[in-house]
């Protein structure tokens, strides 16, 4: 059993720290993604799994085995680049059998591997081909090939779609994630695109500033974010936030409209921030949120629409063929279940807590 | 009729060049150009011209400046090829240019790669210890050399003309600046896929700045193969003098021999002129990627 555990990892360059006391078990075969805004340590804490960064503080475990001072090719991973780092001068046959070059295979075990991966990856016919005759989503496959071929208990994905047109990266997602249900190993994927962390995840793990906001997998960190940011982060559009006072049984809206929250008791008067994701609020004459509407961005299946609230602008998204216009009065009504309440100070969820 | 469809083409055209500048201006301007590129010509030609018609000249007729020599003569070719010396010198020529190049091509990139993608205490002063050794004349650095050569034996030897040359400060800021453009991930890879640091240079850094190794290597080789001062000072048996300092010794103190000279220098042309053909589209390259990316 190969798992994947990550102990008070802490990583500092001089005096700053930049990722703090990080804690994560991944078990075999598990697809993790890790998720947030540049600078949040996602990357240097893949390559600290890697071997590529040395470890400040903490260990680093694969299959029950400290690697804090094995060299990156005796940690049995493999690593597929950003900017895919296949090499201009070799043939797609001799990029995929480069990790292959120091295993200890004839050379007809090892062009059988080859020949077996790219048959995978739907790559037979270009075997013979140099990288510059190659498009950017079949480099891609290759820089996929070149893991794969070495049979690695870990797969490391540093934000490998990055570099791809929408419908590109939309295709490959889909090859990562069938890729995965066929090999079965364990993969970790870093990426700053919550939607690519929602559809390929098993679990997502959210960064920021160095620290694990919350683990969780995709339904939960959806639909129960632990913190303001991670309720921010994941999902666009982003929930709406408005500021709040409790009632005792609910909330009253900065515009002072109450709305009751069941199972949830905040003391009258509690600052809180409420909440609400825009796919809850539904056009409604007697909804508790009127206003104007400033923009409305129609997306074919349903319409995304602003709409300026005593000056707050809420995210509201409406289906069907006839959407609210820009200038369009509008009432929107929610449901104090689907409501998400945050501490003020903290921005740490209350219904977590 | 004639006469009108002959002006409306004129005005056409005038309106095409009124959209960038007035066409006597620019008439102007493309003269001048000509006129500076043909005296840039000239000045490069020349002496190679001067070369090639003085190898042809009888030895009565050299100190007449005529580009035409009056009674071509290929004799002088005859008299060096046929003379033995020539072709020893030749060798001695191509051997030290050939190591030359190669053990600056090694160790040139090796420290431009060191000095590029690996972060040490002292790395930058290193570069610029380096660096500094490029605003030391060849003149003032011949004395050092030389009793460098005398007190470890290495006068008049191979070793000695070579040693100066086998690593070169401008190859290592040229290759330095060049790795700077590899990205890491490449080396990156090439770590997890298993290759020690010696082997990612070689195998993958190294074939990505061949480009650059191919200017490099044609600076180097012409550099050695027209060095002259050095190879003077540090050797005095003719048996191992080069090119440049083997013709320099046709004739005698009262009478240099310029066409012999002039031919040794004609036929010494010929392998750069080749080695440039094989590499020129490198070079070029090269050239254009030092000037963008140096």
């Amino acid at each position: 059993m190969t798992n994947l555990i990550l102990r008070d990892l802490v990583k500092r360059y001089g005096d700053t720290e930049v990722l703090h006391s990080i804690n994560l078990t991944v078990d075999e075969g598990e697809f993790v993604v890790l998720v947030g805004p540049s600078g949040c340590g996602k990357s240097t804490t893949l390559r600290m799994i890697a071997g590529l960064e040395e470890i400040t503080e903490g260990t680093i475990e694969i299959g029950g085995r400290v690697v804090n001072n094995l060299e990156p090719k005796e940690r049995n991973i493999a690593m597929v680049f950003q900017n895919y780092a296949i090499y201009p001068h070799m043939s797609v046959r001799r990029n995929i059998g480069f990790g292959l070059k120091t295993a200890k295979l004839t050379k007809d075990e090892k062009n059988a591997r080859i020949d077996e991966v790219a048959g995978i990856l739907g790559m037979t016919d270009l075997l013979e081909r140099k990288p510059a005759q190659l498009s950017g989503g079949q480099r891609q496959r290759v820089a996929i090939g070149r893991a794969m071929v070495r049979d690695p208990a870990v797969f490391l994905f540093d934000e490998p779609l990055s570099n791809l047109d929408a419908q590109l990266r939309t295709q490959m997602r889909l090859e990562i994630k069938k890729l995965h249900t066929r090999v079965g190993r364990m993969m970790i994927f870093v990426t700053h695109d919550q939607v690519e962390a929602m559809t390929l995840a098993d679990r997502i793990v959210i960064m920021k500033d160095g620290y694990i906001q919350q683990i969780g997998t995709p339904a939960e960190v959806y639909h129960a974010p632990a913190n303001t940011f991670v309720a921010q982060f994941i999902g666009a559009p982003a929930m709406n936030l408005m500021e709040a006072q409790g009632t005792g049984h609910g909330v009253k809206l900065w515009n002072g409209a109450e709305i009751s929250v069941p199972g949830l008791s905040i003391p009258a008067g509690r600052s809180v921030t409420f909440g609400i994701r825009p796919e809850d609020l539904k056009s409604d004459a007697t909804g508790v949120l009127s206003g104007t509407v400033t923009v409305a961005e129609p997306l074919g299946s349903e319409t995304l629409v602003y709409v300026d609230v005593d000056g707050h602008e809420i995210n509201a998204t409406a289906p069907g063929r006839t959407p609210p216009k820009a200038g369009d009065k509008i009432s929107l009504s929610l449901s104090g279940e689907d409501a998400h309440l945050f501490d003020t100070a903290s921005g740490q969820s209350l219904r977590l807590s | 009729m004639a006469a009108t469809d002959d002006l409306a083409v004129r005005a056409s055209s005038d309106a095409l060049l009124k959209a960038s500048a007035p066409p006597k201006k620019r008439n102007m301007a493309q003269f001048i150009r000509w006129v500076l590129l043909f005296a840039g010509g000239i000045v490069m030609v020349m002496p190679l011209a001067y070369m090639i018609s003085t190898s042809m000249k009888w030895p009565w007729e050299v100190y007449n400046l005529g580009l035409i020599p009056e009674e071509p003569t290929l004799e002088n070719y005859t008299h060096v090829l046929e003379d033995g010396r020539f072709f020893g010198w030749f060798i001695n020529s191509l051997v030290i240019a050939t190591i030359t190049t190669l053990s600056a091509l090694f160790f040139d990139s090796l420290v431009g790669y060191t000095l590029c993608k690996f972060k040490f205490r002292g790395r930058y002063i290193v570069f610029i210890a380096i660096l500094s050794t490029l605003m030391i004349p060849t003149e003032m650095l011949v004395i050092p050399w030389y009793m460098m050569s005398q007190s470890f034996g290495w006068l008049d030897s191979y070793w000695g003309i070579m040693f100066p040359g086998l690593m070169t400060a401008f190859g290592v800021f040229l290759m330095k600046q060049f790795f700077e453009t590899v990205p890491d991930d490449f080396l990156e890879a090439a770590r997890i896929d298993g290759l020690n640091e010696f082997q990612i240079w070689w195998q993958v850094a190294m074939p990505m700045v061949r480009p650059a190794l191919a200017a490099l290597a044609i600076f180097i080789f012409l550099g050695n193969w027209t060095a002259f001062l050095w190879p003077l000072i540090v050797t005095t048996s003719p048996d191992l003098y080069t090119l440049p300092v083997g013709l320099s010794s046709f004739g005698d103190e009262a009478d240099v021999a310029w066409e012999l000279i002039m031919t040794g220098a004609a036929i010494s042309t010929l392998p750069t002129l080749v080695f440039f053909l094989i590499f020129q589209r490198f070079i070029i390259r090269g050239v254009v990627m030092a000037g963008l990316k140096g």
